[in-house]
């Protein structure tokens, strides 16, 4: 089962690989990890996307909380929640293309924003399936790059991950 | 007060009440060995290599509920360092490791004797910290203490760059430290104890399993009161020797692997288990699925939440304290008249009592020829099962914790989690630094013990009269016993050949050695080196090359498919 893991962290240097080490050392999945500081710049949130069994799930929160520096654990995906990834997107927009690929970014909600004679990079925002439909639908020959910016993620209403 | 990052340091130690700091110096550190130098407080205890420091150090720990302390160079005396540190953390042991590194400016240049020290030892501690501010240093030795000590103990290491030791700041010992990424949990769950003690008076055939967790969180008199009042069977792992006494009626021996035929069974077929400070480790309960095909309720006291349902799904889980918890549990009972039925008690303990017939422990001594078990009944004897005794790894550590029968908790120090030979020797220096006129004997074999011999120039150095029991069978006994039985009796390199006079060579250091062949000589060997209660004696015991250890459940398998003896093979 994929779960996604929210948790706060003190921002300090060293504490990004004691939670990716802890992943490597004990055999538990990551899919993707993205982190960035709180609007208390002493503190990080990191959410962690991972897949394993309920008893595996447990013990990686558990493990999580152990931590020294890691402050709050929550599962996020037990309960209503929303979650959002960024792509960037650099394709090849000549000729017809160039048209076709304007229209697929809109009906995506994409933004166009960055243009040359022969290039478009598309922002897009939305949960991983969303973008990976998109990635699917435009011509693979036409993709020069992607990069993505990993899930991050909120609980819905009044589920807050605060101290 | 405007003080060294040094001086700050050692300030630090001598606050945190450290009587002895066991340690080797190098480039990094010449600042702190300057100014331990120049005070008397805190003693060093100049070893031969790193790993033993950390060792000593743990052994220290263990045998005093103290945080030991080791302090070692950059690069290589960090490297040095590491098996010890793992050693520690695999057994939750309180420690402070201080580690030199090279100037700040200088990290991340490849400099001489850098290692990256926090990146090495991260999966090992319990916390580590890199100090780049000499501002900072007193308060993370502070929270290097605090973290060492508190909820599951465990090694923390400091790495100071050299510069930092020698740069001034304002000095104050912080007097309290709060840390929001940590609080761990004290108290019991109040509702889960009292499920938990209906459990218990509910049982029909329950079974008491503690582990390190008791030893370790002093928890071995309410264990013990606790035990009598329920009057029911216990059996303590390798960690957790000496948290109830051996020598009580109610104690079924060690579990496990090499556990007794009583304790095994006891535990497969209980119907309420009681776990406290054990982790269920595959060495205790085997293969988890065979140990989870008998129904039963399991009850499990633990500071750690995520040793609870790790390996086996618990039903009460309780997180907290141990002392705290069974002080609870004790008086609930003592304020609650119900008891545990006596006549179902009674049935439960018949069948255990036949379990125990079974005299699996019994082995056939001989007059020719030296049986190791015999040399640990002895000792037993020899020192009225009141000494400390720490062990190397192999089967003279199972036959010590088989054997030699403790009553009283932090008797018994070996390297369970890790099973690193070579920590028997510096183990016996940390116990007997700490309890300076008891006797300390080191239960080692002839491979164990080279691997950190150099240690008889330190015991010299501080004279240290401990009694080696070298359990020489020129076998890496326990490969060698599993290649017997596993691997078509290839005994690929685990023969020992070219062995030094280990008598001649514990005399080339100052010591007194004695070779013995015959078992008639054991017990006249071992007086005599207890009575030599100012000299290391290393008693260097010829024993049988072909004893196994038993019972033995095979790895793998399930709890009660036991070995009993060569007969069932």
């Amino acid at each position: 089962m994929r779960h996604v893991i929210s948790l706060l962290i003190e921002n300090e240097s060293g504490a990004l690989s004691r939670v990716s080490g802890l992943f490597s050392a004990r055999g538990y999945n990551i899919e993707s990890l993205t982190v960035a500081p709180t609007e208390d710049a002493s503190m990080s949130r990191m959410t962690i996307v991972t897949s394993g069994s309920d008893e595996i799930v447990e013990q990686i929160t558990k493990q999580l909380n152990k931590l020294v520096e890691v402050v709050k654990v929550v599962d996020i995906s037990e309960s209503a929640h929303i979650e959002r990834e960024l792509l960037l997107i650099k394709v090849r927009a000549t000729g017809k293309d160039r048209e076709e690929m304007k229209r697929m970014s809109e009906i995506f909600r994409g933004r166009i924003i960055d243009v040359t004679d022969s290039t478009y990079v598309i922002e897009m925002t939305g949960n991983q399936q969303k973008l990976d439909s998109f990635v699917g639908a435009i011509d693979r020959a036409l993709i020069l790059e992607t990069v993505r910016s990993g899930v991050t993620g909120i609980g819905r209403g009044d589920r807050i991950l605060k101290i | 007060m405007v003080l060294t990052g040094a001086e700050i340091l050692i300030k630090c130690l001598q606050e945190e009440k450290v009587e002895y700091v066991f340690g080797y110096p190098g480039g990094a550190v010449l600042f702190l060995y300057d100014e331990l130098f120049k005070q008397e407080q805190i003693r060093h205890v100049l070893v031969r290599h790193e790993q033993a420091a950390v060792h000593a150090a743990d052994a220290y720990s263990r045998s005093t509920e103290q945080v030991g302390v080791a302090l070692v160079t950059s690069g290589p005396g960090a490297t040095n360092a590491v098996t010890g540190i793992a050693t520690a953390f695999c057994d939750s042991i309180p420690m402070v490791i201080i580690s030199g590194q090279v100037p700040t400016g200088a990290i991340g240049q490849d400099a001489f004797q850098e290692v990256d020290t926090v990146g090495i030892t991260r999966p090992c501690v319990k916390h580590n910290f890199l100090v780049k501010d000499v501002r900072d240093l007193a308060s993370t030795i502070k929270k290097a203490f605090y973290l060492a000590r508190t909820g599951r103990p465990g090694p923390v290491l400091v790495d100071i760059p050299k510069d930092v030791s020698n740069t001034k700041c304002a000095f104050e010992y912080p007097k309290t430290i709060e840390m929001r990424s940590y609080n761990p949990v004290v108290k019991g769950h109040q509702g889960q104890i009292k499920k938990a003690l209906q459990l218990l008076l509910e049982a029909k055939r329950p079974m008491i399993y503690t582990g390190g967790g008791v030893v370790l969180g002093n928890a071995a008199e309410q264990l013990t009161k606790l035990t009598r009042m329920l009057g029911f069977p216990i059996t303590n792992t390798l960690m957790g020797l000496g948290g109830y006494p051996a020598s009580d009626r109610q104690y079924l021996g060690m579990p496990g692997m090499h556990g007794t035929y009583e304790a095994n069974m006891s535990m497969q077929y209980s119907d309420v288990l009681i776990a406290i400070g054990a982790r269920f480790d595959d060495r205790v309960i085997g293969d988890p699925s065979h140990f989870a095909s008998e129904p039963r309720k399991i009850i499990h006291i633990d500071i750690d939440p995520s040793s609870i349902s790790k390996r086996v799904k618990v039903d009460v889980p309780i997180v907290g304290n141990i002392a705290d918890v069974l002080d609870e549990m004790i008086k609930l009972l003592e304020a609650n008249p119900a008891r545990p039925d006596p006549e179902a008690l009674g049935v439960w303990w018949k069948q255990v009592e036949e379990w125990r017939r079974r005299d699996c422990m019994k082995y056939r001594n001989s007059d020719e020829i030296i049986k190791p078990q015999y040399v640990i009944q002895k000792l037993w004897e020899v020192t009225d099962g009141d000494a400390f005794i720490t062990s190397d790894v192999g089967q003279h550590q199972m036959w010590a914790a088989q054997y030699y029968r403790f009553d009283k908790p932090r008797r018994w120090l070996n390297s369970g989690g890790l099973g690193t030979m070579g920590v028997g020797l510096p183990y016996a220096m940390g116990a007997q630094l700490a309890h300076p006129g008891s006797p300390v004997a080191c239960v080692t074999g002839e491979a164990s013990i080279q691997m950190n011999i150099q240690e008889l120039s330190t015991c010299r150095q501080f004279r240290l009269p401990i009694k080696i029991c070298n359990l020489n069978n020129r076998y890496l006994g326990m490969v060698r016993q599993w290649q017997e039985m596993f691997h078509g009796g290839r005994y690929s390199e685990s023969y020992m050949d070219s062995l030094p006079d280990f008598a001649k060579l514990a005399e080339s250091y100052g010591h007194v050695g004695l070779r013995v062949d015959k078992p008639g000589d054991v017990e006249g060997a071992l007086r005599e080196a207890f009575k030599r209660k100012n000299d290391l004696v290393f008693l260097d015991f010829q024993v049988d090359q072909t004893e196994n250890v038993y019972p033995m459940v095979q790895g793998g398998k399930g709890l009660t498919e036991m070995i009993l003896s060569a007969e069932d093979l």
